[in-house]
């Protein structure tokens, strides 16, 4: 663009400086007064640069003053806070002046980040886009999620229709029917849509997109294009729809009042029950599942308590909660959870006994691969006479000799170093095998 | 104490010990020796988890359902999704960063600190642009704040819906902030800070959940933070740098901050015009409804916390929180509103922050209507559900701070109802 313009405009800067040329003949012929017009012009100039600049500088006080206001305020009430009682707090102090941290943004860094479009129109790119771009690149990018007509898939947004349903119980907030600047829709597309490859779509396509989603609003004709020179004046439908918060003055007059401690109503009833009982199961999450628990199970309430004790109980959260967990229990690898158990097992053995990954002896042997083996196998741990005794029989650490040792380890083997007085339960034993064998045969 | 309210059996009869009966708790018989003192116990005999065992500590297994849940249906998807603190199971104020509530428009991205920038631009003298460290060398500040999702509660507009106080009003954590005042790094830029600026702030991910605040709030208590409970921010939470707006709506505390524009004006983001917007009964729609209003619920007992212990001795507790400022009185029902009782304050409320309340109660055994009632320094009284409609309608979506009902049986199970 510039360099078209440049070509355009040389031959007319040749007949610029024509007339200059003119206009500094005619002046040499009257000096005099040509310079004290010049002189009257320049004090008329420099007055009204001074004059902004006291205008800038006061503006430039008056802010400083403000903020200084308001720094001095804060830093009194943490000065009278000081004083009421041994308190030392003090907000971060100000500096006079700046702390010169940072470095200067450059004005490409400015240019990459600073994308946000204002309600009138400011920061938008120059481009355009119409409807029937938008159609395509709509369903190209934007209808798995928001459906062919901006309808909305599953629980994904709806982008369209909904006109004159603010007041029902339900409204449908679309683009159309309730977002009241249409800079916001070009804003969000183009800085965070689509979904998953936000950044992506080029200033054309938003334009187009937005072009589009208008018109599955019947918001404008299929002939429409967008562009950065009519986003400006298009009105949205619920421009006039929004008022800034009404609570100070609908609530809280009214709200801010001592409130009432007794005989405050006549009786209480239970009007609606819970729609849905929530079951939090140990993996995480929550199910949802129907009440149809009916209010008239329970008791009104008066000032002198409950009309009667119901006898149905309403279910048991925690019983509704362990249910799934059963079940769930049974679907797992039956496997994993006994060697999760053993692990837990294992603590009692790990003062002693390394397993795993660059174990070593310790008081005990390492464990690695013991069910299944020779025992008093390892090479380099110093055993007992009994172990010793044992390996030469031939005895093998199978699954059940290790429980029968486990269980008595004294009364199993007499004269063994381990000096352990045994696994009481079953259950823990078996876990504590399957939890060995997990590191091998 | 109503005689009519005999307490069951049941209730009393728990493991080796049986407790006396009677709507006064007695001291407990034991018939027999109880095992666990008895008999040597394995840990107190074998030894325990040596150190570093788990460099970064996690809650001990028995604690594992003290988490964090979604509720699937809600959302389109878990990308772009809530999930709720488990309020119930906590007690006193602060929330452990690992089951503080999650809320993504985008997801949580992992960005390093070394990758951070914070950018400083628009109405300033001085466009800056800062590393994590060049935050870390301003003069910081600590303090306690809650933070709030507009939508926390929202769905009992409707009516009584999910029955869990994690899921009614789990979009909520509260915790110790280390930062930067955000007017601080305005002065830095030599920002326009004349009261009709706005400053605009977005984050660092794919949603940039852009916000516009006033200038008279970016000066007051909006923080720049880096640290939580004393620790980084986890990544969910916004790592390595969110905004901290105290008493206002969450989503307005940008995560993963990477810019702050001074502009003239409100940008009118998605996130401020076509969400956290409030549809009235007539279908007007309010917008810059930042502030969270006093609020209060009963944790315990509460349909996740059923009262276990059969009548007598009884701790009814919850939560109490203010965008206005301290709470000043908690008072709590136990007949749907018609009696209150104002409850004890945990400790004294700090400004913004939740405050803990207990009612340290003698129960007969008898069904109750529980809800709580918060005042805030301002005299404000949270308003019931009744009182909240006849404003608003049922349309809305945000910033639904009710007065909770929960029913408890004679049993002690407790359950969301609504009340007339």
């Amino acid at each position: 663009m510039s360099k078209s313009l440049s070509h355009v405009f040389l031959p007319v800067f040749g007949g610029t400086a024509f007339v200059l040329a003119a206009a500094v003949a005619f002046a040499n012929r009257n000096y005099g007064q040509s310079q004290i017009e010049t002189l009257e012009t320049r004090i008329e100039q420099v007055e009204a640069n001074a004059a902004a600049a006291r205008e800038n500088a006061q503006a430039e006080a008056n802010r400083a003053a403000e903020l200084e206001l308001k720094v001095e305020e804060i830093q009194a009430a943490a000065a009278e806070r000081v004083a009421s009682g041994a308190n030392l707090t003090a907000p971060a102090p100000s500096h006079d002046g700046i702390y010169g941290l940072g470095r200067p943004a450059l004005e490409e860094e400015v240019a990459a980040w600073d994308v946000d479009v204002l309600p009138d129109g400011r920061g938008l790119p120059a481009g355009s886009g119409d409807v029937w771009t938008g159609e395509e690149v709509f369903a190209d990018r934007c209808a798995s999620c928001h459906g062919e007509f901006a309808e909305g898939v599953d629980n994904w947004p709806v982008l369209a229709g909904g006109f004159d349903t603010l007041a029902d119980e339900d409204p449908v907030k679309t683009v159309g029917s309730y977002w009241p600047h249409l800079s916001t829709a070009w804003d969000y597309i183009s800085r965070s849509m689509p979904f998953g490859e936000a950044g992506t779509l080029t200033a054309d396509e938003t334009y187009a997109i937005v072009a589009y989603i208008l018109y599955s609003n019947d918001l404008v004709d299929d002939d429409f294009e967008l562009n950065n020179e009519n986003f400006a004046d298009f009105e949205m439908y619920n421009m006039d729809g929004f008022v800034v918060d009404v609570r100070p003055e609908t609530e809280y007059t009214e709200w801010r009042k001592e409130p009432c401690m007794e005989n405050c109503k006549a009786e209480a009833t239970v009007t609606m029950r819970s729609v849905f009982l929530v079951e939090t199961p140990p993996e995480g999450g929550s199910n949802s599942v129907m009440n149809d628990a009916n209010p008239d199970e329970l008791p009104v309430f008066t000032a002198d308590g409950p009309s009667f004790i119901p006898t149905a109980a309403p279910k048991p959260e925690e019983e509704a909660a362990a249910t799934p967990a059963v079940q769930e229990a049974a679907e797992v690898d039956e496997t994993a959870e006994l060697v999760s158990a053993g692990e837990k097992v294992f603590k009692k053995c790990k003062a002693c006994h390394q397993v795993g990954e660059g174990a070593k002896h310790s008081t005990g042997p390492t464990l690695n691969g013991v069910i299944g083996a020779n025992a008093g196998s390892v090479e380099g741990f110093k055993y007992s006479n009994a172990m010793k005794d044992a390996a030469e029989a031939g005895l093998i650490w199978t699954a059940e000799e290790m429980a029968a040792f486990l269980a008595k380890p004294k009364e199993y083997m007499k004269g063994t170093r381990m000096s352990f007085a045994g696994l009481k339960k079953p259950d823990d034993i078996e876990a504590v095998i399957v939890y060995l064998k997990s590191f091998g045969n | 104490m109503d005689d009519a309210f005999k307490p069951s059996r049941r209730a009393f009869l728990k493991g080796s010990a049986a407790v006396a009966a009677g709507s006064v708790a007695g001291a407990a018989a034991a018939d027999t020796p109880d095992p666990l003192i008895t008999e040597l116990q394995d840990w107190a005999s074998y030894t325990g988890a040596g150190v570093d065992e788990t460099p970064y500590g996690m809650p001990i297994s028995f604690e594992s359902h003290v988490v964090r849940r979604n509720v699937e249906w809600l959302t389109a998807s878990p990308i772009s999704s809530i999930n709720f603190t488990p309020i119930h199971a906590l007690d006193g104020t602060i929330t452990p960063q690992g089951c503080a509530f999650e809320r993504h428009h985008s997801g949580a991205i992992e960005l390093r600190k070394e990758d951070y920038r914070l950018m400083i631009n628009g109405l300033v003298d001085r466009p800056l642009v800062f590393t994590y460290d060049d935050i870390e060398r301003f003069p910081r500040e600590n303090h306690v704040y809650f933070c709030e999702c507009a939508a926390n509660t929202g769905m009992e507009w409707a009516g009584a819906q999910l029955n869990g106080v994690q899921f009614t009003h789990g979009m909520i954590h509260n915790m110790e902030y280390t930062g930067v005042p955000l007017r601080t790094l305005l002065q830095e830029a030599g920002a326009d800070i004349s009261p009709d600026k706005w400053v605009y702030v977005e984050g660092a991910d794919a949603s940039s959940n852009g916000r516009s605040i006033p200038m008279e709030k970016a000066l007051d208590d909006v923080l720049v933070a880096f640290k939580a409970n004393g620790e980084a921010l986890r990544m969910e939470h916004g790592y390595p740098v969110r905004l901290v707006v105290p008493g206002w709506e969450g989503n307005m505390w940008v995560k993963w901050l990477r810019r702050i524009e001074v502009v003239d004006m409100a940008v009118e983001s998605r996130e401020e015009t076509s969400k956290y917007t409030d549809v009235y009964a007539d279908g007007t729609a309010q917008k810059w409804t930042w502030v969270m209003d006093a609020k209060s619920v009963i944790t315990s007992p509460s349909p996740q916390m059923p009262i276990k212990h059969g009548p007598g001795p009884l701790v009814i507790s919850g939560l109490a929180w203010s965008g206005h400022g301290q709470i000043t009185r908690v008072d709590v029902s136990k007949d749907g509103g018609i009696t209150w009782e104002t409850a004890r304050l945990g400790k004294q409320g700090d400004s913004k922050a939740l405050t803990r309340f207990y009612l340290d109660t003698n129960w007969d055994g008898a069904p109750m209507l529980l809800q709580a009632r918060a005042i805030d320094e301002t005299g404000y009284v949270q308003p019931t559900k009744d009182q909240l409609r006849e404003k608003r309608g049922e349309n809305s979506v945000y910033h639904n701070n009710c007065i909770q009902t929960w029913y408890v049986s004679a049993e002690g199970i407790a359950e969301n109802v609504e009340v007339s």
